[in-house]
């Protein structure tokens, strides 16, 4: 496998791991908001 | 306004179907094909371009236009965009949000019932000691696959063992549709999409690990050429209509975007809860499954066995049920079977949480307008599915199925796409829609995709669509100036055979449909297009009886 795909796979795979991840802990750490279904239009 | 029955148990349980209605085949099969007949690295940069520019915003558009209607009581996109806009066109462009989900769950049914019985048959180890072509012909047997006996004589097939596990897992889907939102999609993505993971990871590190094989005679059997060929980057190849158009193409299909899933699963959100980080997190989940997981095992392993040159010309689809059982059977008895039972389990988990996504909106609209029952609505759903897909199965080999894939899972998808786009930017107006996006928001969206949202979006799906309408023979960028040259010096174009006009007209094919007193494919292609013209037609019947029906009531409630 060449340096550059090799370079290019580790970034793009790792960063789209990362960023997953990120949003993935974001998501469980955010508290639940309370219910507030009522319209107010 | 319709009662609402629906709702969802836990915020993660959404983000997993949602996820799971995006993670299809597609990210195993479609992406590495795509990737390898583009040119390899080159595809990923207009990728990951298309992914930021028209993925995320139609994510985003459709979340939100889900909760706006949802919130007003309407699960269903006729009456979605209904409430997005006065003019009646809009629900009958809604109806698009109905149609193609059934037209595309109809054969989708079909092939996750395929990766069913081949997880059965990793199972039973009824691979063992077969050949690459005994391998390949043992699917055709169980597809009931044959060629015609002579020339145009249309062979029709009839696999009895498939129709079984057909039916089978039309039944199950039905039956976890049966039991709604909370009790039954949500439950069943809890259980499939981690064990989704843990199969692509596993297979995933066999593949990477994979290596030089060894294979005698083959000095490019090595499964990192496959690697290297898929991410080596080739920048050359940006200025490539082509590979922008597949590139943007494998996003449309990848995320799920244009059929009326997402808005169905978004108009259970409640109004003031998040979207914006929950649609981000669905999409980027799906991006994982793709990008890391997808890219890492079926083009790594058959390069690993059959050499780079065999993988260019030979990927395809197929290759899922024609090849890879016969490259895990060189690695010995237990480990084949193991990685048998997780790439087909892997497949079946992606299959059924896409296809369950695609039965929700018919019975989001039935329950809403005509307040059929749960088990009522299900039911139904699963007779037109058993009646749209018996023609995919029977004439399976004379392109029906194709002709499915073709009207109901792209044409319909991008026309769908061009017209959301256009009714949430421009017609219910950005800076409502932007509300939309950011409203009860977890995370900050970026203002620069209020301008994305508004001008860029629309754009590149209007360029994807006027591309696949006229797109010209080939199709690369020196194809495009020689056909507007012939244009404007001759007055013709070349149509490519897959450009929507040449289809709809049959312009490179003669048309006839009936051959020394047999029906000729054409036919039989025709008649399955008639099915879905009228299927569309009578969900458009039923968008108008809800609408009077609406009125009705409304106009009670007044008196």
């Amino acid at each position: 496998m060449s340096t550059s795909a090799l370079i290019f796979m580790v970034l793009v795979q790792g960063s789209v791991t990362l960023i997953t991840v990120y949003f993935f802990v974001k998501v469980l750490k955010t508290p639940k908001k309370p219910d507030s279904d009522e319209d107010e239009e | 306004m319709p009662k609402v029955k629906e709702a969802w148990g836990s915020r993660i349980g959404l983000i997993l179907a949602m996820a799971g209605n995006a993670v299809g085949l597609g990210n195993f099969l479609r992406f590495p094909v795509q990737a390898i007949r583009n040119g390899g690295g080159a595809f990923i940069i207009p990728y990951l371009v298309s992914f930021l520019l028209m993925g995320l915003p139609l994510l985003w558009i459709e979340w939100s236009m889900g909760r706006y209607g949802g919130v007003k009581g309407n699960h269903s996109t006729p009456f979605i965009f209904g409430s997005m806009s006065k003019k009646r066109l809009w629900k009958y462009v809604g109806v698009f949000g109905i149609f193609t989900n059934l037209g595309i769950i109809s054969y989708y049914t079909y092939i996750e019932s395929w990766t069913l019985s081949y997880t059965f048959k990793s199972i039973a180890q009824s691979f063992s000691g077969l050949s690459r072509h005994q391998v390949s012909a043992a699917f055709d047997t169980y597809a009931g696959v044959h060629s015609p006996a002579a020339g145009h004589l249309v062979a029709v097939n009839f696999p009895v063992w498939a129709i079984v596990a057909f039916l089978i897992t039309l039944t199950i889907n039905i039956y976890i549709l049966s039991k709604g939102l909370s009790g039954g999609v949500e439950k069943v993505a809890k259980i499939a999409m981690p064990l989704l993971l843990l199969f692509g990871v596993f297979l995933a590190i066999r593949a990477i690990t994979l290596g030089a094989t060894g294979v005698a005679g083959c000095a490019t059997c090595n499964s990192h050429l496959g690697l290297d060929f898929l991410w080596k980057p080739k920048f050359n190849n940006l200025a490539n209509p082509k590979v922008w158009l597949a590139a943007a193409g494998q996003i449309f299909f990848t995320l799920s975007v244009g059929m009326g899933t997402i808005h169905c699963y978004a108009a259970y959100v409640k109004k003031n809860e998040d979207i914006a980080l929950n649609a981000m997190t669905a999409g980027w989940m799906n991006e994982f499954v793709e990008i890391v997981l997808g890219a890492a095992i079926v083009i790594p392993i058959a390069v690993g066995y059959m050499g780079i040159d065999w993988v260019k010309e030979n990927a395809s689809f197929m290759m899922a049920f024609k090849t890879m059982p016969f490259l895990f059977s060189q690695w010995g008895p237990i480990l084949a079977t193991l990685s048998g039972i997780a790439w087909f389990g892997l497949l079946f988990f992606a299959g059924i949480t896409s296809s369950l996504a695609m039965g929700t909106p018919f019975m989001a609209f039935v329950e809403d307008e005509f307040g059929w029952g749960r088990k009522k609505s299900a039911v139904i759903l699963g007779l037109i599915i058993l009646i749209l897909a018996l023609p995919t199965i029977f004439f399976f080999e004379i392109g029906v199925f194709n002709e499915y894939d073709y009207w109901t899972g792209t044409v319909s998808l991008v026309i769908f796409a061009t017209a959301e786009v256009i009714l949430f930017s421009w017609i219910f107006g950005m800076d409502k829609g932007w509300k939309e996006i950011t409203r009860g928001s977890d995370i900050r969206v970026p203002t620069i995709y209020k301008f994305i949202i508004k001008w860029i979006t629309p754009v590149f799906i209007l360029v994807i669509f006027i591309s696949a309408m006229i797109k010209p023979l080939h199709g690369e960028l020196v194809d495009w100036q020689l056909a507007f040259n012939q244009l404007l010096t001759h007055g013709t174009w070349p149509w490519a055979s897959d450009s929507i006009i040449s289809q709809v007209f049959h312009l490179n094919e003669k048309i006839i449909w009936f051959k020394q007193g047999a029906a000729t494919p054409m036919f039989y292609k025709d008649m399955s297009r008639l099915l879905l013209l009228s299927t569309f037609l009578g969900l458009s019947f039923m968008v108008h009886l809800a609408s009077k029906k609406r009125k009705l009531t409304a106009k009670s409630h007044i008196s």
